[in-house]
């Protein structure tokens, strides 16, 4: 489709702002301004909508059909969210105004909202703490890095490492490696999970922690997983659970209990809030008891008589992290979502999810090769592994999906996997859904038996097929310059 | 049960298939790990929870005549905004790892980042980052490897927000942060030009507008870093820009900002758009999301990620980022919002704001005893008054009418007790400027 | 060059040795396994680098390499032509799309590299 750019025609207006009501004209020095307005479009506000709303009919999201893409936990998202944080004293609300004196007086209800989910992720995961304010997962970790340091820093500690296995996100190394830490990756044992043999091998003085998914990104729960935490502590290291997969365990397994000391949530992914095509999210970081007062400036605190206000003395903090208290909006979304669910609803939350991975798991497995065949929690992975041997890859499959009106599971990742295809259904998707799925992967899995060079064309249904990305990186068209 | 598909039936269903019980789903977590129910309360019902939570929306004080800025602004958000960021198939989906199902969030995107481009002056934007502050210590990060050096020069005038997130996320690096004092609220050049003869800084970091107001111009300054083999990384409000010349017309090499004005709502602090651009011959080094342009299989124009080599899911510990996605949904609201008001409608918001400020300026100052804290100086939409007598406690009386006079810069800088920071965007009336005026002689 | 009288390392690059200088680059193996390159990040001429060190990265779509220093020296020259086309790399491993050249500290590690020979019989694995 044309780039809106593209569209524009000189001396259209879409929304034009009011006159001025002020009897004086600015008098701004001209060393200051632009020799002409920046080339923005000119449009209508129907040619605007227009453009937006077909460039929204080449999206597929939630609402439009399945979309079980391993680890992002594509849930539905209630549309109650979106009507409850957009209301006025929500977002109309300046982040300064508690910072005055007597402001606090008007935000007690935001203020409640972020003290009571501290309240809430505290026991949902067994932290003593939380901070609402890393803007996304990847924020969440190297927040909670940072806390690592601090706290190794505090005790005088010489730490230079951090453990990651190798199944694990990129961000995870990511994370480590800005926040100044070296990597050093741990493989994963015959059953899929950190081997602990490995782990012992180079678990030593230097080790500053290990940052793990549990279930991992397998969806395999690591059954030495407090045997792990046991070992890490004796070297004073500290645990990180990721929490990209809480989704699995919510509501019935908690991080603090097993034995970690740092947790990163994704708010986007186990509570619920939408993943905005990618952004905005956010990562609450919840901590231990001895690493509470390395948290992120400043914290929600509440009065003997019930008010809250936001406590900026902490000598010991990391810092600011965040300009202020987080993605608010977004938390007050999740706050929805499990003001709704209570405990009793998170519980069935984990069960079904994980109940509707195993029965894509039983059902597919005779159709595509499953490297770790065990009982898996909320995401399986299969690999095309057979399929590839006729020519027809991961990649292949995932176009072959679209063209039958679902979204592709995450393809190639984990990287230990071979033609991976990691499928997370959650919690939100009913059996005919899932059967439907299941059906399509049948039948993809046969035509890939007897009419492999078909897939080459696929998708044929969908707007376009198959960029092609290396010209894309070689020769990079990535803006439209006046 | 809430959000949950299937029925009763349908669980027996499959766990027959499964040949196993609802307990057995949690075999492989050993006992001793698992918790009893979470002490939560129940789950209410949907009604129940807009009561609850629009309760404690209520509670909130928003009919307040604000003028508090400090980055984070009171715009006009036309109605049509949030009508195309609410189209589910935009907010419910995610990063667009697969192109044919996402041709709308990645064209989107390239129209966000010739946006981005068109009004900083530069050759290359990525998709969004978190905030204005995050994307400023990316910038910085940026500048370090471009130079490989590691000195950076911060003046006191960048926000005092960015500049406390840099220096948490800095602090283990071994990189050292240099601030430097203003001259009368802007940055001294003679100062930073003496640093920069050591040749060993990779970036001077400045803001236009600056966190007082001050609007400048950095050609100077430019031409000084580039002589010495630094860097301009400037970070820029964009409504300003629909009026002030670009950094990249100034020479800057980065330039980043907070995109929140451009039609998200405050919402108490997030989500925001973080927004970067650079120079082409810069662009592997940028770190976060970029789309690109290129043809599919039969021809045709379309759009993908590119250049995802930098990216923490190839390059693990050695991206130039941990940052996983972009702010989507942001970055979609403010080429939404950019593309409704265009060329003309976004140089006459920012006329509004700086007529208005200049409007509310003239007014304040004839009040006895109030004075500008940097005199001489230009304004866009935001201005430090000096003030006979503590801001702090002006602004408590202001507050008891309703008006938020602006900010105390005491909070943040010693020695500043009298100042106050007062910001006018173009929903301020002339009424209002005027009740504020009224009401801060009355306090003085 | 000829790629019979080349050396080769177990990350698989090649060193083509003239005198006292090696010109590197990937060979035609490990250019098939990363699939189409779309940039080469080229060393800064005048590095020294140790034996296995990583000397600079090339990146496919999707995928992004570290390549080392078959043998220890200085970056004496580096390819600029696949800055502006990397696809050389593919189409030519051994002749235009060598990467950069090395003056060596130790002739002798050339020799304690691989022969073409050796090098099929790993490669074939």
């Amino acid at each position: 489709m044309k780039l809106i750019f593209d569209k524009s025609m000189p001396g259209r207006r879409g929304v034009m702002p009011a006159e001025s009501d002020i009897p004086v004209r600015a008098n701004l020095d001209s060393r200051f301004l632009r020799s002409e307005p920046a080339a923005l479009p000119e449009l209508s506000e129907l040619d605007v909508m227009r453009h937006f709303t077909a460039l929204s009919e080449m999206n597929f999201g939630v609402d439009s059909g399945f979309y079980p893409l391993g680890s992002c936990t594509m849930k539905y998202n209630p549309k109650i969210n979106e009507q409850l944080c957009a209301l006025p004293g929500f977002a109309n609300l300046h982040p300064l105004l508690p910072q005055l004196s007597t402001g606090r007086d008007r935000v007690q209800g935001a203020l409640a909202v972020l003290h009571h989910m501290d309240m809430l992720l505290r026991e949902i995961c067994g932290m003593a703490a939380f901070t609402m304010q890393p803007l996304a997962g990847a924020h969440g970790e190297l927040t909670g890095v940072i806390v690592m340091a601090a706290y190794h820093k505090a005790k005088g500690n010489d730490k230079t490492t951090i453990l990651i296995p190798d199944s694990a996100h990129g961000t995870n190394p990511a994370s480590a490696a800005i926040a100044g830490y070296d990597v050093k990756t741990v493989p994963s044992d015959e059953n899929g999970v950190m081997d602990i043999d490995a782990l012992r091998e180079v678990l030593d003085e230097t080790t500053a922690g290990v940052m793990l998914t549990c279930p991992n990104t397998l969806g395999l729960f690591n059954p030495h997983i407090a045997e792990i935490c046991d070992m890490v502590h004796d070297v004073d290291g500290l645990m990180y659970y990721d929490g990209a997969n809480l989704n699995a365990i919510v509501g019935r397994s908690r991080p603090g209990d097993i034995g970690f000391d740092i947790v990163h949530l994704n708010l986007h992914k186990t509570f619920a809030t939408p993943h905005g095509g990618g952004g905005p999210g956010s990562g609450p970081v919840g901590v231990c008891e001895r690493l509470r007062t390395f948290l992120p400036i400043s914290i929600v605190r509440e009065t003997r008589d019930g008010h809250y206000y936001l406590d900026y003395d902490q000598p010991e903090a990391i810092g600011y992290i965040a300009p202020f208290y987080g993605n608010f909006a977004v938390i007050v979304r999740a706050y929805v979502y499990i003001l709704m669910q209570g405990a009793d609803g998170l519980a069935r939350v984990s069960e079904n999810a994980v109940l509707n991975a195993n029965y894509i798991r039983e059902r597919l497995k005779d159709h595509y090769e499953l490297p770790y065949p065990q009982l898996c929690k909320h995401e399986v992975v299969f690999s095309a592994s057979r399929q590839a041997k006729k020519g027809v890859h991961a990649v292949d499959i995932a176009k072959a999906l679209i063209d039958r009106g679902y979204h592709p599971p995450t393809v190639y990742f984990p990287l230990i996997v071979e033609e991976a295809l990691m499928i997370e259904p959650t919690e939100t998707e009913s059996k005919e859904t899932l059967d439907g799925f299941i059906e399509a992967m049948i039948e993809i899995a046969k035509l890939a038996e007897t009419d492999p060079e078909s897939f080459h064309a696929m998708p044929t249904s969908a707007p376009v097929s198959r960029p092609d990305e290396t010209q894309a990186a070689r020769k990079p068209d990535v803006a439209s310059l006046a | 049960m809430p959000f949950i598909a299937n029925t009763d039936d349908q669980r027996r269903e499959m766990l027959a298939t499964l040949g196993l019980s609802g307990a057995d789903l949690f075999a492989d977590i050993p006992d001793h790990l698992r918790c009893g129910s979470p002490d939560i309360p129940e789950g209410i019902s949907e009604q129940q929870a807009a009561q609850r939570v629009g309760d404690l929306a209520g509670m909130n004080d928003t009919d307040l005549t604000s003028f508090l800025g400090g980055g984070f602004y009171d715009h006009y958000i036309p109605a049509a905004v949030p009508a195309i960021v609410g189209r589910s198939e935009f907010y419910t989906s995610y990063t667009p790892y697969q192109p044919e199902a996402s041709q709308g969030t990645l064209q989107a995107i390239y129209e966000y980042q010739s946006a981005i481009c068109r009004l900083t002056g530069m050759e290359i934007s990525n998709a969004s980052m978190y905030d204005g502050g995050t994307a400023l210590y990316e910038a910085v990060m940026m500048a370090l490897r471009i130079t490989r050096r590691e000195h950076v020069v911060v003046d006191r005038s960048v926000s005092v927000i960015y500049r406390t997130i840099l220096r948490s996320y800095t602090t283990n690096l071994g990189i050292e942060l240099d601030e430097t004092a203003p001259d009368n609220g802007l940055p001294d050049r003679r100062a930073i030009g003496d640093i920069l003869a050591n040749g060993e800084t990779a970036a001077v970091v400045v803001q236009n507008p600056n966190f007082f107001g001050c609007m400048d111009e950095f050609t100077d300054l430019a031409e000084m870093c580039h002589e010495h083999g630094a860097l301009l990384i400037v970070s820029a409000y964009p409504i300003a820009l629909g009026l002030l010349k670009s950094p990249g017309d100034m020479g800057a090499d980065i330039v980043t900002g907070e995109g929140q004005s451009l039609g998200m709502p405050l919402n108490f602090g997030g989500p925001y758009l973080g927004f970067m651009a650079t120079r082409k011959k810069h662009m592997r080094k940028m770190p976060g999301r970029i789309a690109g342009r290129t043809v599919d299989q039969n021809g045709k124009d379309c759009f993908v990620l590119t250049l995802q080599a930098r990216e923490q899911h190839i390059r693990r510990e050695k991206a130039t980022s941990n940052i996983c996605t972009n702010q989507g949904l942001c970055a979609l609201t403010a080429i939404a919002y950019l593309s409704l008001l265009g060329k003309e409608g976004l140089r006459k918001v920012a006329q509004n704001c700086a007529e208005k400020a200049w409007y509310a300026q003239q007014e304040l100052l004839t009040i006895p005893g109030v004075e500008l804290r940097f005199p001489n100086r230009w304004y866009f939409n935001e201005f430090v008054l000096e003030l006979p007598t503590r801001a702090d406690r002006v602004i408590r009386r202001l507050l008891r009418d309703d008006i938020a006079a602006g900010f105390p810069l005491a909070r943040y800088y010693p020695n500043m007790d009298n100042a106050l920071m007062v910001a006018v965007t173009e929903k301020r009336t002339k009424r209002e400027i005027d009740f504020l005026v009224h009401s801060l002689e009355n306090a003085l | 060059m000829n790629p019979e009288t080349l050396r080769y390392s177990e990350q698989h690059e090649y060193a083509g040795v003239e005198g006292n200088t090696a010109t590197c680059g990937i060979t035609d193996y490990a250019q098939g396994s990363l699939g189409d390159i779309t940039f080469v990040e080229l060393p800064d001429v005048g590095k020294e680098l140790k034996k296995g060190e990583e000397a600079c990265a090339i990146e496919s779509a999707k995928a992004a390499s570290s390549v080392y220093a078959p043998v220890s020296g200085k970056i004496v020259a580096v390819n600029e032509a696949l800055e502006d086309d990397p696809a050389p790399v593919n189409d030519d491993p051994y002749g235009d799309g060598w990467i950069f050249k090395i003056e060596m500290a130790d002739a002798s590690e050339a020799e304690q590299l691989m022969d073409a020979a050796a090098y099929d019989a790993i490669e074939k694995e």
